[in-house]
């Protein structure tokens, strides 16, 4: 497209690429008046040519950004599958009205809803088809000269004349040479025209980065969303609860819980090892109503990159995970785990060591399921709470009175029979389904509940075996994270963020001087300034420019005084008696009359 | 983690008290400020039209806008279609001659010759109540030992602060005084709802907030919502103000005369725009930091949890309010009523997320 097609359609729409669709480019008008078109009678091909304008245009972009901002709220609205599949379970259970239709409308995986889908990635199409060709155009205009010298400065949003004195001995030409030097030291693109003629000009322009931020904010925009995908793809993470003393080594067996990415291979994971020492918790003292709430959590690891590797002490503590083997752990939970031992009717040791006791209430009361499948004749369940601090209420009922071991205390109900667990069916370890099972203890019945201190011990009835509580050791829950996309996602938020605040803050500015010689020997000087985009210092840096050629030309400007640099004031100036020629310096009319007539 | 110092708490919440009255004292100053000179301005008019005769009719349009006749010249070219709107200034023209220009702000919000008594004194007054805030602000963050924005009381004292500081920061350069009545009455709001409904002692932060992302995070979210309060009372404003322009343009009486004293329509469009911009970086940077913290919390930088998604719509509204300004026909009114829905989001965002949807942002401290 030559230069002077671009110059004739995008000037008089005052340097606006916010005319329209594309406007910017120099294939714009054509797209623009494209989009303005009812649908027309086309082929297949003017079809999709039509459908392909559309998307691409602004209009479309907008609508699909909104669009996009009201399919994601019902996200917050709903439970989510991916964050609590649990709970959308309950959701639907407690409203089977309409929780089934709402799942057929796939409102608890919005975020991975076909609907969702579709207007994100119709965006980053339409996003797609806009950034090429303006990327395409933009590199054009990059390396192209600024645009000609319109005929009538006047008409541009900033305007201005200066006048030489013939006496200074400044001629048009020197002095548009002038005008040259300064605006190229301003960071201008400066192109003279005409030099020697008798009306010669200059077109200069800068800002050139506003658009490249522009680009590179909405091509970054895909760079994180390719990013987030390659992390679903590649990356895989899983859960584990580690008790004082154990060891967590990265298999997959390691694992209680995994995660796969689509693309997962087992051979990704690296055997480290993390053994989890000691695990302190901070509790609070002093705040008024707070009393009591953990305010830090601090788990001494022994870690190695390797089964050879050297061991080495390290710190995991919330907000700051551990890194290891292109994974990184963190510390998502923690409890206490009562240390037991059971023996079963033959006087075996069936069971022995901790036993993870899941948070329940205040203080960390929590719940007990031991699980004894080992134990014979007949295998043990028992059933019950663990209470740091056990204190009973008036009315009878226990509850814990203080996170810390200061009373520590086990109650359970104990069962016997079959536990279920040889059916290979997979259970949850903190649940246990006494349906089929035998109470051997329990409140209700004559021999009562079991309830051990520290050190103590129980005989279960009937010669079932016994349990003692041994002592009391600390588990975290830790989260193991590997995401390959994460650091690419970073690098393109940053790259879109230097790019917005670029495409935001550089102003795109066209300036075009003009001299001339009146018939008694001045030199008149016009200048006219455009921005393209938002600028709305336009005004400052023609009274800048202004300042700097009177400067260079030793004017007294007059109008400097006055605030400077507004059209009205170079306009004042224009009704010199014998203005050079008309259009030069246009009459006086011009200012708000021409605005219209664009 | 430093002690807890009970008695610098109780400082701290006199000192909020006391701001909330002295900001009272500055709201009503400010109130008193758009009466009077709505009045004067009135005056002015009419002592005009009787002057001017024929022109009567035009020339409470341009005193009321209190914008050059070449801006509403500019302003009416903007309505007339996609050519017009091509011209929109975006930087402002020269200061009109229009009757009664010197009171008011001009297009470009610069300050007017005239001085407005009331408006000194209101302004005096938030400077007092803002450094009193300060100190009450500074005073829980010595009480608690760390950055005063753990919990919801929390927020929202220090939401007001950052509010009425902006405010006052940019009053610095541009004459927004028409907002004072706005911005001081919402930090009154903030400030009592923060000592009747969300009153918390100091207090130690749960685990999950101690990191320095916190004050990273939190501390751009405050300025930005800052910031969007600003454009939101313009954006509102700019509504009423077109109304007003369109009504009195159609020969309609003017009924709301205070609005004399807030620029024109366009000049509000602008300003709020170029606010934005800077508030749509600094949601950007909210956005993106709180994803890094989110990576190093639980191990994952974008989870879609509750918070995070209002997080995110918020920043595509505003990022739709910026197309919108590049998109014909979207401009304008539109574009004002984007810019009102983000902050509407803004708010919910806060209040309703913070309390009633469960997620892992858990920390409203309630
Ligand atoms: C659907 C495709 C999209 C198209 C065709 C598109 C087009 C454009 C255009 C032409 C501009 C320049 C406006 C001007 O010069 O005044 C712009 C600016 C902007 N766009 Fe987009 N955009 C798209 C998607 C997005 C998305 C998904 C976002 C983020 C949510 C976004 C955020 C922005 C922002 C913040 C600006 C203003 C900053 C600037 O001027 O660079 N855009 N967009």
């Amino acid at each position: 497209m030559s230069e002077r097609v671009n110059e004739k359609k995008n000037l008089p729409a005052n340097g606006s690429k916010r005319t329209g669709t594309k406007a910017a480019t120099p294939a714009s008008p054509v797209a623009a008046a494209k989009a303005e078109a009812v649908l027309p009678a086309l082929g297949p091909m003017g079809m999709l040519r039509w459908a392909w304008t559309q998307l691409t245009s602004m209009r479309t972009a907008l609508f699909l950004l909104l669009l996009l901002a009201v399919a994601a709220v019902p996200g917050s609205l709903f439970p989510q599958r991916p964050a609590n599949p649990a709970n959308v379970t309950q959701y639907i259970k407690d409203n089977p009205d309409y929780g089934k239709i709402l799942d057929a409308l796939q409102l608890y995986d919005v975020y991975s809803s076909v609907w969702f889908s579709a207007i994100y990635i119709l965006l980053f199409i339409s996003l797609i088809g806009c950034v090429v060709p303006r990327a395409i155009a933009h590199y054009k205009a990059m390396r192209s000269q600024p645009p000609r010298t319109p005929a009538r400065l006047s008409r541009l949003p900033e305007y201005g004349t200066l006048v030489i004195p013939a006496d200074a001995g400044i001629p048009a030409s020197s002095a548009i040479s002038d005008a040259a030097g300064l605006l190229k030291k301003r960071g201008y693109r400066v192109d003279v025209r005409d030099a020697d003629g008798a009306r010669p000009s200059l077109g200069a322009e800068r800002g050139y980065l506003r658009e490249v931020g522009n680009l590179v904010f909405h091509t970054s925009l895909i760079g994180v969303l390719v990013s987030v995908a390659i992390g679903g793809l590649f990356g895989y993470s899983g859960q584990r609860i580690l008790v004082e003393g154990d060891t967590f080594v990265n298999t997959l067996v390691g694992y209680d819980q995994f995660s796969p990415g689509t693309n997962f291979q087992s051979s990704q994971l690296q055997p480290y090892s993390v053994q989890l020492d000691k695990f302190q918790i901070t509790f609070d003292r002093e705040s008024q109503g707070k009393v009591g709430q953990p305010i830090d959590f601090k788990a001494d690891v022994t870690t190695k990159e390797s089964p050879d590797a050297p061991a080495q002490k390290e710190v995991l503590k919330v907000n700051d995970p551990l890194t290891l083997g292109g994974t990184s752990m963190y510390l998502t939970g923690n409890g206490y785990a009562p240390v037991v031992t059971i023996r079963d009717g033959a006087g075996n040791v069936a069971l022995q060591g901790p036993v993870v006791a899941k948070l329940q209430g205040d203080n960390y009361y929590s719940s007990v399921v031991i699980k004894v499948p080992d134990a014979k004749p007949d295998q043990l369940g028992f059933q019950g709470f663990f209470l740091p601090t056990a204190l009973v209420t008036d009315q009878g009922v226990s509850y814990s009175g203080d996170p810390e071991l200061f009373n520590p205390r086990l109650t359970l109900n104990s069962f016997y029979g079959d536990l279920g667990l040889d059916s290979g069916a997979p259970q949850n370890v903190f649940e246990m389904d006494i349906k089929k099972l035998t109470p051997l203890n329990a409140r209700n019945l004559d021999v009562g509940g079991i309830s051990l201190a520290p050190g103590t011990s129980y005989t279960l009835p009937d010669g079932k075996g016994s349990i003692s509580f041994d002592g009391v050791k600390r588990y975290i829950g830790v989260d193991i994270h590997h995401n390959p996309g994460q650091l690419y996602a970073l690098i393109f938020a940053l790259l879109a963020v230097a790019g917005l605040v670029t495409s935001l803050y550089v102003n795109r500015r066209r300036v075009w001087v003009r001299t001339g010689t009146h018939e008694d020997g001045r030199t008149m000087v016009e200048y006219g300034l455009l921005a393209r985009g938002e600028d709305h210092r336009l005004a400052g840096e023609s009274a800048a420019i202004r300042k700097l050629l009177a400067g260079a030309w030793k004017l007294d400007d007059g109008s400097q005084s006055a605030p400077s640099g507004t059209a009205d004031n170079g306009r004042a100036d224009a009704t010199l008696p014998g203005n050079p020629t008309a259009d030069f310096i246009p009459s006086s009319a011009g200012s708000s009359e021409s605005k219209k007539d664009q | 983690m430093l002690p807890i110092n009970e008695t610098m708490g109780q400082y701290s919440e006199l000192f909020m008290l006391l701001a909330a009255g002295t900001y009272t004292v500055a709201f009503i100053a400010f109130a008193w400020d758009l009466a009077k000179s709505s009045k004067t301005l009135r005056a002015v008019d009419l002592k005009a039209a009787e002057l001017s005769g024929a022109d009567a009719a035009r020339v409470p349009v341009a005193a009321g806008v209190g914008a050059s006749a070449g801006a509403v010249d500019r302003a009416e070219a903007d309505v007339a279609g996609p050519a017009g709107r091509a011209e929109r200034p975006t930087s402002a023209g020269g200061a009109g001659n229009a009757a009664g220009i010197g009171l008011t702000a001009d297009g470009d919000m610069r300050y007017a010759a005239e001085r407005r008594v009331p408006a000194r004194v209101a302004v005096a007054l938030t400077v007092l109540g803002a450094a009193i805030h300060a100190a009450g602000v500074i005073t829980r963050a010595i009480g608690a030992g760390r950055v005063p924005w753990g919990n919801m009381y929390e927020f929202l004292t220090t939401g007001a602060f950052v509010a009425v500081a902006v405010f006052l920061l940019v009053l610095v350069r541009r004459d927004l005084r028409f907002l004072g009545t706005f911005v001081v009455g919402l930090a009154i709001v903030m400030l009592v709802a923060a000592s009747v409904a969300y009153w918390t002692p100091v207090g130690h932060l749960v685990p999950a907030l101690q990191s320095y992302w916190l004050i990273i995070h939190v501390s751009i979210a405050v300025l930005s919502s800052a910031l969007f309060t600003l454009t939101f009372a313009m954006s509102a404003l700019q509504l009423v103000q077109s109304h007003r322009q369109k009504t009195i343009a159609a020969g309609g009486a003017d009924k709301l005369g205070f609005m004399r004293l807030v620029p024109n329509a366009l000049s509000l469009e602008n300003l709020s725009y170029r606010i934005n911009a800077i508030a749509f970086v600094g949601w950007t940077f909210t956005l993106m930091f709180g994803a890094i913290w989110a990576e190093k919390a639980w191990g994952r930088f974008w989870g879609w949890d509750t918070k995070e998604v209002w997080t995110f719509v918020i920043w595509v509204v505003y990022a739709g309010y910026l197309h919108a300004r590049a998109t014909r026909g979207w401009t304008g009114t539109r574009a004002a009523w984007l810019s009102i829905v983000g902050y509407l989001c803004v708010v919910f965002n806060f209040t309703i997320v913070n309390q009633f949807f469960n997620g892992l942002h858990s920390y409203s401290g309630l």
